[in-house]
């Protein structure tokens, strides 16, 4: 794979940012998006714009295909078994949030109870804690090791035969760890309990297989593997999203409407109440097909041996701490400088023309897990490259010795 | 001289590296807490206000070189103002941010702040204190304590 070759299709990185060349660490807060997609977002727009599922003219054809057809390619990509068990969303948190409430609110009981971990993503965290506040189950953490993974004997302690819901990251946006999904959906289901998986983190950087895995409900996001914002999907076993209840009603999703009664569309349409997100799914179908073509194990393994690279080059430097497991992690590193303030990192490190990303990474109780009130975090992504990686440690370099307790001046 | 120095100037890492009036008071007081969701960065001021005058103000809290030294220099400037002069400062400390320039007079470290204006993203840092400082002389006389998302 051809980092720097594939830099170039991604019309935002040939740009100066504070006199020096664009780095773009951000990644896993979004990724940038290459010429193909955003060509295929202006194609539809002035081409084939038009409301889907309801007009009998051509462009409305045209555009029904263009969203169907992305639905298709989505399935594809996760490996489902049917188009039917993809629905489209504005992304994971909507996802995420559509089973919390559509299903989790629907079938819960007091006394039940939903597994979680503290590395959990606000957005795969504060859902489950509404749901079991409004009926009454119970939240319960599998605990994190000290190098921030989570062990099958903790899973299996953690889950009983009253878990219901087992939601967990495929991948942690903040210590990098892979989850074994695979086994915990083994001990979800032998426990009587259905898992549902936040791939925000996973899709953009491996391949995926919903089936393989036994996942019931997989969320991920358009905007993190290349695809437009707005746009993300849900993945969900056709026989739980028959159970699952619509939670937003209007246009679009009705069967058949009465003054006091009204009767919903099969699924996936039953989920999609409104005017759909119709260029955001042409653009996802755009960039399934841009990753696919360079190849999702090829990416994978670009970004394992960068970020191997990257921990080398950041535990070389003296003051750095990196959290997170060292090893079976996806692209990103986190990290703190010293008694630096992270937002005082990155601030300098955006004016030697790096963008990192500096905070709780929507991550408050892993934050205090850690210890620590906020941390700097370097994610990478196919077109990053090891000098990308050299530009950080000379930055981080100098950020250290601007700090330096020495007087400024 | 360039702006990452105008930012960080030594001034600044000074009240970051040895906070002026850090720590809790132990007499009556009003208590605002502030935090930053976005960030994370949280404050927890108190201050002693008798006959409309900030006998003293104290803080705690975690937080970037920006907010912690801007806590640092607020509450060495407040102490001993009316709560009507305090308000201004914290008008005046909006103006510096705006860029549009203020003089702190007998307190010029304050100042030293104006570089944050060059910012955008780190202005919120410099701003909570001061934000707490509204806060709490709202809160004026009544004595109770508030917690508050920015």
């Amino acid at each position: 794979m051809d980092s720097l070759a594939l830099k170039s299709e991604f019309p935002i990185l040939n740009q100066e940012i504070n006199g020096h060349p664009l780095v773009y660490l951000d990644n896993a807060a979004t990724s940038q998006k290459p010429r193909s997609v955003i060509e295929a977002v202006k194609r539809y727009y002035e081409w084939d714009n038009a409301n889907v599922h309801r007009g009998v003219h051509t462009l409305g054809s045209r555009a029904t295909d263009a969203y169907e057809g992305a639905r298709e390619k989505v399935a594809r990509f996760l490996n489902a078994s049917s188009s039917r068990e993809i629905i489209f969303t504005r992304g994971t948190t909507t996802a995420l949030n559509l089973v919390a409430s559509g299903y989790a609110r629907q079938t819960l009981q007091e006394g039940d109870e939903i597994v979680i971990t503290p590395m959990e993503h606000h957005a795969n965290l504060i859902p489950w804690q509404q749901a079991a506040k409004a009926t009454g189950a119970t939240l319960k953490y599998i605990p994190l090791q000290p190098n921030g993974t989570i062990t099958l004997e903790d899973v299996e302690a953690t889950v009983t035969e009253r878990t219901k819901i087992v939601s967990i990251a495929f991948a942690s946006n903040v210590l990098g760890t892979i989850n074994p999904i695979g086994r915990i959906a083994e001990i979800a289901h032998r426990n009587g309990a259905i898992i549902v998986v936040d791939g925000a983190q996973s899709s953009p950087h491996m391949k995926v297989d919903v089936r393989a895995l036994d996942i019931d409900f997989y969320a991920f996001s358009g905007h993190k593997m290349c695809g437009p914002t707005g746009i993300g999907a849900l993945y969900g076993k056709s026989r739980l999203l028959e159970r699952m209840e619509p939670i937003e009603f209007g246009g679009e999703m009705i069967d058949f409407v009465d003054l006091y009664e009204s009767t919903w569309k099969e699924i996936p349409w039953k989920f999609e109440g409104g005017t759909p997100i119709i260029a955001g799914a042409v653009g996802l179908a755009a960039a399934i097909d841009f990753l696919e073509q360079i190849g999702l194990d090829e990416i994978d393994r670009h970004e394992k041996k960068l970020t191997q690279y990257a921990l080398e080059r950041l535990s070389a430097i003296d003051g750095v701490t990196i959290y997170g497991p060292r090893e079976d992690r996806v692209g990103l590193v986190t990290f703190n400088l010293g008694d630096v303030h992270p937002h005082d990192v990155a601030t300098v490190l955006d004016t030697e023309g790096i963008a990192v990303r500096a905070g709780h990474h929507c991550c408050q109780p892993l934050m205090r897990w850690l210890n620590v009130s906020a941390t700097a975090r370097a994610s990478f992504y196919l077109y990053n490259t090891e000098q990308d990686v050299d530009r950080l440690a000379d930055a981080l370099v100098k950020t250290k010795e601007f700090f330096g307790y020495e007087p400024v001046r | 001289m360039n702006p990452l120095d105008d930012l960080y100037r030594r001034v600044i890492m000074d009240h970051y590296k040895n906070p002026r009036n850090r720590g809790t008071l132990d007499v009556e007081s009003v208590t605002v807490n502030l935090n930053n969701p976005t960030c994370g960065d949280r404050i927890s001021l108190q201050m002693q206000i008798e006959d409309g005058i900030v006998k003293s103000a104290r803080f705690t809290g975690e937080g970037c070189s920006i907010s912690m030294s801007s806590a640092s220099m607020m509450t060495d400037a407040v102490k001993g103002k009316t709560t009507a002069e305090a308000m201004q400062l914290a008008e005046k400390f909006s103006s510096l941010m705006k860029g549009e320039g203020a003089s702190f007079d007998e307190y010029e470290d304050i100042e030293a702040l104006s570089g944050v204006n060059k910012f955008p993203a780190r202005i919120k840092c410099a701003t909570l204190a001061w934000n707490a400082l509204r806060k709490g002389v709202e809160q004026g006389q009544g004595k109770h304590e508030e917690n508050v998302d920015q």
